[in-house]
């Protein structure tokens, strides 16, 4: 083992710094009794209380995990399609046109789709927007995770199954879904996390009528803030650090899809 | 024979059909629209038989202002992407020292902050630069002592980079440990019994090897940042205007669609070319490795 440096050390440990005394601000005041994110007064559940009877917010709570439930089940649907295609046919367009989405600043794929929406589909921008637009981020992710996991596998055991007689409906279900299940879910719970921290594409493809939670977040901030975005916060941040953690528990690779 | 054939396009279609739709097309759509007139109410003018005209492109070389935003926003990338390189480095390099149990536990703490919403983690730092609090105070009294007048975090370019390097820092440490972890501790003991110091095997050593994973985490780096508009807008002032600020005011503000998607496309080119060049350099290095 090579020795390392007392410097090496101690920069890490600053950079590690840097990245949880932010979060860690945000979660402190929101038990903070004071209106102001500045001092520490004492300890409260005011703004936990004061989130319960937010009307606004409880609704834009339910119309993000409405979005996040639906975008993941379909988007999880596609996505396995795509990563079993790409796998298995060696495609070339449609790993470029599931992946790119993902790979290109937000603000592009939120501004092309507001304009489709509106010019081509004269659609009403609202909960149906966001939702189409959400699968289309989330397709990639759950793409990638499963073709990574049917790369790691021996094709002679679809083969196998074909020569015994097994229809492809049947090669699928019986074998191909099971080995690819741990996959299949991760993508989900990705997709439901990006879906319900989307706020970008969201923010272009929403409209005046609906709102999610980053949204409420983002014009709370904008306007006035006050600790109950902290409140909401943490426990957005509690909810999402829930879904990656049992999202890793299914299936590593999510991780590196992560980032 | 048929039935595969049937299952190939059975797999295929669902996916590929929804991307064409809702992917390609409207990207097509953006490209049409910058050839457009605004509408007299904003958004895109009915279609006329000679409703193209390249006058969104003659406007925006018309005020060298918007090259300006451009050659800002390309700016503000450059600068975080080398931040995020200066921090990610001995955070990457540290956990490939670590014991195999401790680094999977190590990158799982890296990712994980960034599992939260990224308006938390703006905000975040909405509240740490905020004038009342601590660290501003610090600063601040810092200043004092060389006879400097207090200076405002929030709100200022500086908060717009923290928040720009905060933001975007895994997408760097994840590349760059992925790199840095397939070294031959062996490589270096070779070049420490040819008698380099540790800062040559550094140079000479590690650092020439990690360019792939530099030039990934670059690219995953640099261009989000180019696209950001949320990050201006909530911790810059109100000059610290980029691309993305641009492009966001053209659709939801003034409601000249034509020029955002003029805007839009350049963007696009701009991302192209700079994922080309990341990939393109990746792969070469690749080579002579």
């Amino acid at each position: 083992m090579r020795k390392t440096s007392p410097w090496l050390w101690l920069s890490a440990l600053l950079v590690c710094l840097f990245l949880y005394i932010p979060l860690a601000v945000v979660v402190v005041y929101s038990f903070n009794d004071s209106r102001l994110n500045a001092e520490w007064v004492g300890f409260t559940w005011h703004w936990y209380q004061v989130l319960l009877h937010d009307e606004e917010m409880l609704q834009a709570a339910a119309n993000s995990i409405f979005i996040a439930i639906c975008a993941s089940l379909i988007a999880t649907t596609l996505g396995t399609m795509a990563g079993i295609a790409i796998q298995r046919y060696k495609l070339r367009l449609l790993p470029v046109l599931t992946i790119t989405p993902v790979a290109m600043p937000e603000i592009l794929l939120g501004v092309s789709l507001l304009l489709f929406f509106i010019q081509v589909l004269h659609l009403t921008l609202g909960l149906l927007s966001v939702l189409i637009a959400h699968i289309t981020f989330c397709i990639g992710f759950v793409a990638i995770v499963v073709r990574a996991r049917l790369a790691g596998m021996d094709e002679s055991i679809f083969e196998a199954a074909r020569d015994l007689g097994a229809t492809p409906w049947q090669t699928f279900r019986l074998i191909t879904l099971p080995l690819i299940m741990p996959a299949v879910v991760a993508g989900a719970l990705m997709s439901f996390t990006l879906s319900i921290d989307d706020f970008v594409i969201t923010f272009f493809t929403a409209g005046v009528g609906v709102s999610t939670l980053p949204l409420q977040i983002y014009s709370m901030i904008k306007i006035a803030v006050t600790p109950e975005v902290n409140a909401v916060s943490t426990l957005l941040m509690l909810l999402t650090l829930g879904m990656i953690m049992l999202a890793t528990r299914f299936d590593k690779s999510v991780l590196r899809g992560q980032g | 024979m048929r039935s595969e054939r049937l299952t190939r396009w059975l797999v295929t279609a669902p996916p590929l059909i929804f991307m064409l739709v809702f992917f390609v097309l409207p990207t097509l759509i953006v490209v049409a629209a910058s050839f457009r007139y605004p509408g007299e109410y904003g958004g895109l003018a009915p279609l006329v038989p000679e409703g193209y005209t390249l006058e969104t492109y003659r406007f925006f070389f018309s005020d060298v202002i918007y090259i300006e935003i451009f050659l800002k926003s390309l700016w503000v990338a450059a600068l975080s992407t080398g931040l995020c390189i200066l921090l990610a480095y001995p955070l990457a390099l540290l956990i490939t020292r670590l014991p195999k149990r401790w680094r999977d536990l190590m990158i799982l703490l890296v990712v994980l902050p960034f599992a939260s919403n990224f308006l938390i983690r703006i905000y975040a730092w909405m509240i740490i630069l905020g004038p009342q609090n601590g660290f501003s105070l610090a600063v601040n009294t810092l200043l004092g002592f060389f006879g400097i007048e207090p200076v405002r975090l929030l709100f200022s370019p500086f908060a717009v980079i923290v928040g720009m390097v905060y933001v975007h820092l895994p997408f760097m440490v994840l590349p760059l440990y992925t790199n840095l972890e397939r070294h031959d501790p062996a490589w270096l003991d070779a070049a420490q019994d040819l008698g380099a110091n540790a800062w040559q095997r550094f140079w000479k050593v590690t650092w020439p090897l990690s360019l792939p994973g530099i030039y990934a985490g670059s690219a995953l780096v640099f261009i989000p940042v180019l696209g950001m508009f949320a990050i201006p807008d909530i911790l810059g002032g109100t000059g610290d205007i980029l691309v993305g600020n641009l492009i966001k005011e053209q659709f939801l503000g003034t409601r000249d669609w034509p020029f955002g998607a003029t805007l839009s496309l350049f963007l696009t080119l701009i991302v192209l070319a700079v994922a080309a060049l990341a990939m393109r350099f990746s792969r070469k290095r690749l080579r002579h490795a």
